[in-house]
């Protein structure tokens, strides 16, 4: 994903609110991605995730006179999202099993990671077969909340720690964990179920299984 | 001083990343020359990484910029000159 251009940013907000009013068009396609997946790791619903990433524009256009510029234009962007987001899962919370707060950061689990030594790489050229990518994403869509929205933005949408605190209203700390665990959940998950799309390799020691 | 395998799996995010110091990516890179079962994790951890990081693997639902576009025009239409 492209990095926002914070000159780009601030010359477009400025002739916006001067009149100019086309060019939100422009300022707001570089965060489109970031926006959707942020709001369907919260949501995990294509339709709603996409209302909501819409609702966000129309806030963003309308309060773009309140950024202030102290963070990235598309930081600041994301953290509405979120907050849409977060207003829509209150609504919604009685209706879902997975409270908003479920699991925090001082919980311990189990990130013990799979012993599969059969399994190293599988070449991204396999993700021509469709049922590759299914799993992958059913695999980050299990996760849970606090998890996904950081995977989302620092692996997917590859945010730095800084920009992924603010938009998450997190610490950079909380964001370095979170990603830890999440990686380590995901590795868990996926290694029985990544085996089969491994190339066929030379067992080292002959204890791969 | 060497470092046991529970080390290790605590700081993989970070060394992927390349977040560790050298000390101790040092004594990562040591146990891993040795460690058959941590340098497949860390392998396979990487590769995870590497794979969700595919853009197709997470992509727009179909005709969603348009959609959002078109929306916008009639809020910028409506918000006037």
């Amino acid at each position: 994903m492209t990095a926002s251009n914070p000159e780009f940013d601030t010359d477009c907000i400025r002739r916006i609110l001067a009149g100019e009013k086309q060019l939100f068009h422009e300022l707001i396609r570089p965060c489109e991605r970031s926006i959707y997946f942020l709001l369907y790791s919260l949501l995990r619903n294509e339709a709603e995730a996409e209302d909501a990433a819409q609702e966000t524009a129309i806030k963003v256009f309308r309060n773009l006179h309140m950024f202030r510029g102290d963070s990235q234009f598309r930081t600041w962007v994301l953290s509405i999202a979120r907050n849409e987001g977060l207003g829509r899962l209150r609504k919604a919370e009685s209706r879902r099993e997975e409270s908003l707060d479920a699991i925090t950061d001082d919980q311990g689990g189990d990130y013990t990671p799979a012993f599969l030594t059969s399994w190293r790489e599988v070449p991204a050229a396999a993700l021509e077969r469709k049922e590759l990518g299914a799993i992958l994403r059913k695999a980050i869509e299990a996760l849970p909340e606090i998890y996904r929205n950081v995977v989302l933005l620092r692996d997917i949408e590859e945010m730095d720690v800084r920009e992924t605190a603010v938009a998450l209203g997190v610490s950079e700390g909380a964001v370095k964990v979170r990603l830890h665990r999440a990686r380590a959940l995901l590795q868990r998950d996926l290694a029985p179920k990544l085996k089969g799309f491994a190339p066929k390799r030379a067992r080292l020691f002959g204890w791969g299984a | 001083m060497r470092i046991d395998c529970k080390h290790v799996w605590e700081h993989i995010s970070a060394y992927i990343d390349g977040e560790v110091d050298a000390g101790l990516r040092a004594q990562i890179d040591r146990h891993l020359e040795t460690c058959e079962i941590c340098s497949a994790i860390l392998d396979s951890t990487r590769n995870v990484v590497v794979l969700v990081a595919d853009g197709r693997v997470f992509e727009l639902p179909a005709g969603f910029s348009e959609r959002l576009h078109t929306r916008l025009d009639k809020e910028l239409e409506r918000a006037g000159p």
